[in-house]
């Protein structure tokens, strides 16, 4: 099958292994019971993608409560307040717990990281395992908690509310709790995987920039997620024997849980950006055809962003009573983190400046996050300026700065990634024309059902409120056919994804170009990765001498 | 088979950071309640055994001296001796959780329960929250450094009946020296609770 490719990339034409990761052993215990890497990842990534499709749904039900005012669909009012509340906290925290948070990763990652490294799995293949496993205890239990009541608390579970309200918020806590201990194993397996299995001759600033990200990440992973498992317990049990820890009225600080929750919720918000930006930090270089501009900035900016992380989480209570002090110092610290994302970003626009840019699916997506996580970050300066906090708190200005970030930031990221490895992981190209179509609705739907929140929030429109003023009603309309746009976007690229594993033509090792180690291997990889030992030769992102072996 | 164990002890290490920012954020909720019941903190301190948690202090030391043993025997390849200073490890785990089931009772006795089921009657200021609250992170806490030493319990017999049959040697000690690890996380948490709980007024 001929696949002509725009990047300058050789192709191999080297013989496919007949046995490879996929083929090697068949039945579907073969798969429950797998231990290797690359199979967990594709596991991963089916599940996280079905919690996508769920937190979507909920976005989508979200959106059209908000259509008009009345909350008629049709002429008839078809949704209740109550139903509304359950809508975005299930949104909320299933986006965040179950898909965000372990969507690059737990699947992508999981898949390259060994790879990239020379390596023939991680560190600790069963605790993989057992935490993909416990991935599943949690999101039975999440999808429990909708099914014998549902949780309205928003995903914040913000204290007195989430310990007097009915409901199923202490099924959802402990799932999250569960959740928590399946993000720490997955970051304990990375980091000890950098430590000790990179290949032979690759140091430290050898590793691909993706591999930094993904360390920067699991130290985060491992630091933070202790915190909101215990100040869930905390919750939990508040809630069952009233012990005034959280709750004012028996002597407890409602204040307190916003501090342990945003303790780990604010460093969480890194948890899901800097594996995002890992992965551009992975297409950029490879579409220009350019050595990365910055190689230790923009490792050294991932891992001040990781312990930046720590220090900022005053700045989600600005307006709950804290002390001015604590703000002034908080709202200082939130702006430095300014600093190693501009320096990523800089990096990025000049590794493009005189490459030799193509412009395939994956770099489209690249080039999408740079200018929507430009409008993300910018915003985020907004809410780190005291004065302009106080006006944008708990406004759609909140909302869409968030989207902007997590959903422009990090999705954006993840789709870029799926389709970079997408030829690596299943063997299969998939169609580029539909591909570039998709990412062009998404990115257009996606600045249509969020820009417009910018608007809508500087007039004042609250967030999580039910009903509101007539005079919002054209910008919620323009919302949500955006996110009408954006769904029928997503959904286009779930059909011609899954076609290509039918129709698609066979991949080549190194569709791309790409430098990096994980190239080296066959489409699809072979069990343990590569068929020899794969040594350390040339720097990542070295397109001067890179020779194509295999031709 | 080095770098195995070298992989290993990180893995282990990290698992330990996790558990020291767990019973951090208990310590930290602690602190801002004594710090908002200062008064009452400090009376009910006073409620605590302070003879029962010095005599658990001495004896999980000497439990993680015994661990310490353990690792060295195993790893001079002295197998009996390994699963002796093990099964004395989990002795020393048995007697501190003895002391604590005692301690709880006695407690329990006074009304001192945790939470909505605080019941002590005589306290200064009658009807605080404060009591309540200082019992309940007692509660929380020594249960969970309790349980802790459970599991350690647990990993440990498991450990010593494994050495008795010579599974470890010079060649493969890393699941005795890995618990040896945990289990002196376990005894400087107790250090940590133990002024905290007992000794500062």
């Amino acid at each position: 099958m001929e696949h002509t490719l725009t990047s300058g990339a050789v192709l191999g034409d080297r013989p496919r292994p007949v046995k490879n990761y996929l083929n090697e052993t068949t039945g579907i215990w073969s798969w429950m019971s797998t231990v290797d890497h690359k199979r967990i990842g594709i596991m991963y990534l089916c599940a996280v993608c079905f919690a996508f499709l769920l937190g979507g749904i909920f976005a989508l039900l979200v959106r059209l409560s908000l259509l008009n005012p009345q909350h008629t669909l049709f002429g008839k009012v078809w949704v209740t307040a109550e139903m509304y509340n359950r809508f975005f906290t299930l949104h909320g925290a299933i986006m965040v717990f179950l898909f965000i948070i372990p969507a690059i990763p737990a699947s992508l990652a999981n898949f390259v990281l060994p790879m990239m490294l020379g390596a023939k799995d991680v560190a600790f293949p069963r605790i993989n395992l057992m935490s993909f496993y416990l991935w599943c205890i949690g999101a039975i239990m999440a999808i429990g908690s909708m099914v014998i009541g549902a949780v309205d608390t928003g995903w914040t579970f913000y204290t007195p509310y989430s310990t007097t309200t009915d409901g199923a918020v202490g099924l959802m806590t402990m799932a999250v709790f569960i959740l928590g201990f399946s993000s720490i194993f997955t970051g304990l397996n990375f980091i000890a995987t950098v430590h000790k299995l990179r290949a032979p001759g690759m140091g430290w600033f050898d590793m691909p920039l993706f591999v930094w990200g993904i360390y920067a990440t699991g130290v985060i992973q491992i630091l933070a997620t202790p915190v909101l498992a215990i100040t869930l317990v905390l919750l939990l049990i508040e809630r069952v024997f009233q012990i005034g820890i959280f709750d004012s009225r028996i002597g407890g600080d409602p204040v307190l849980f916003q501090h342990f929750f945003w303790f780990y919720s604010h460093p969480a918000v890194y948890i899901m950006i800097l594996p995002g930006m890992a992965i551009i930090s992975e297409i950029i270089p490879t579409f220009s055809r350019k050595t990365i501009f910055g190689y230790r900035a923009i490792a050294y900016s991932s891992v001040s962003l990781a312990l930046l992380s720590f220090i900022v989480w005053g700045h989600h209570l600005f307006v709950a009573g804290e002390s001015d002090l604590a703000n002034v110092v908080f709202s200082a610290l939130t702006f430095l983190v300014a600093i190693p994302s501009g320096v990523k970003m800089f990096n990025w626009l000049t590794t493009m400046y005189k490459g030799n840019i193509s412009f395939e699916t994956p770099m489209l997506y690249a080039l999408s996050f740079l200018f929507l996580f430009a409008i993300g970050g910018l915003t985020g300066i907004f809410f780190s300026t005291l004065a302009v906090d106080i006006h944008l708190t708990d406004t759609y200005f909140v909302v869409a700065h968030f989207h902007y970030v997590m959903m422009g930031g990090t999705v954006i990221a993840f789709l870029g990634g799926l389709h970079y490895w997408w030829p690596k992981m299943t063997g299969h190209m998939y169609s580029e024309k539909w591909g570039r179509i998709a990412c062009a609705l998404v990115f257009i739907g996606f600045n249509m059902t969020f820009g417009s929140q910018f608007l809508m929030g500087g007039q004042g429109m609250p967030r999580r409120y039910f009903n509101y003023l007539d005079q919002f009603q054209p910008i919620h309309a323009f919302s949500t056919y955006g996110s009408w746009v954006l769904g029928s976007g997503l959904f286009l690229t779930a059909i011609y994804l899954l076609a290509s594993l039918k129709t698609g033509p066979l991949a080549p090792d190194n569709p791309w170009g790409g430098t990096t180690m994980e190239w080296e291997s066959s489409s699809p990889p072979v069990v343990h990765n590569f068929e020899e030992q794969p040594v350390f030769e040339h720097e990542p992102y070295d397109y001067r001498h890179r020779t194509v072996t295999h031709v | 088979m080095e770098q195995q164990f070298d992989t290993s002890k990180i893995g282990m290490w990290l698992f330990l950071a996790t558990e020291v920012l767990t019973f951090g954020a208990l310590f930290a909720g602690f602190g801002l309640m004594q710090n908002k019941y200062p008064q009452e903190f400090v009376e009910a301190h006073e409620k605590l055994k302070r003879w029962a948690g010095s005599t658990n202090t001495v004896v999980l030391l000497v439990s993680s001296f015994t661990a310490v043993m353990a690792v060295l025997m195993a790893r001079t390849n002295q197998a009996k001796k390994c699963a002796m200073y093990l099964w004395l490890t989990v002795g020393c785990a048995g007697i501190f959780m003895c002391i604590k089931a005692y301690e709880y009772t006695s407690d329990f006795e006074e009304g001192l329960y945790p939470a909505k089921y605080y019941s002590h009657v005589g306290d200064l200021i009658p009807g605080s929250h404060g009591y309540a609250t200082f019992f309940s992170f007692y509660f929380m806490m020594t249960g969970l450094h309790g349980l802790h030493v459970l599991i350690g319990m647990g990993l440990m017999s498991w450990l010593a009946i494994r050495a008795s049959r010579g599974e470890f040697s010079d060649k493969y000690y890393t699941p005795v020296d890995l618990v040896a690890l945990f289990w002196h996380l376990v005894d400087l948490i107790w250090i940590y609770l133990f002024p905290l709980y007992y000794l500062i007024t």
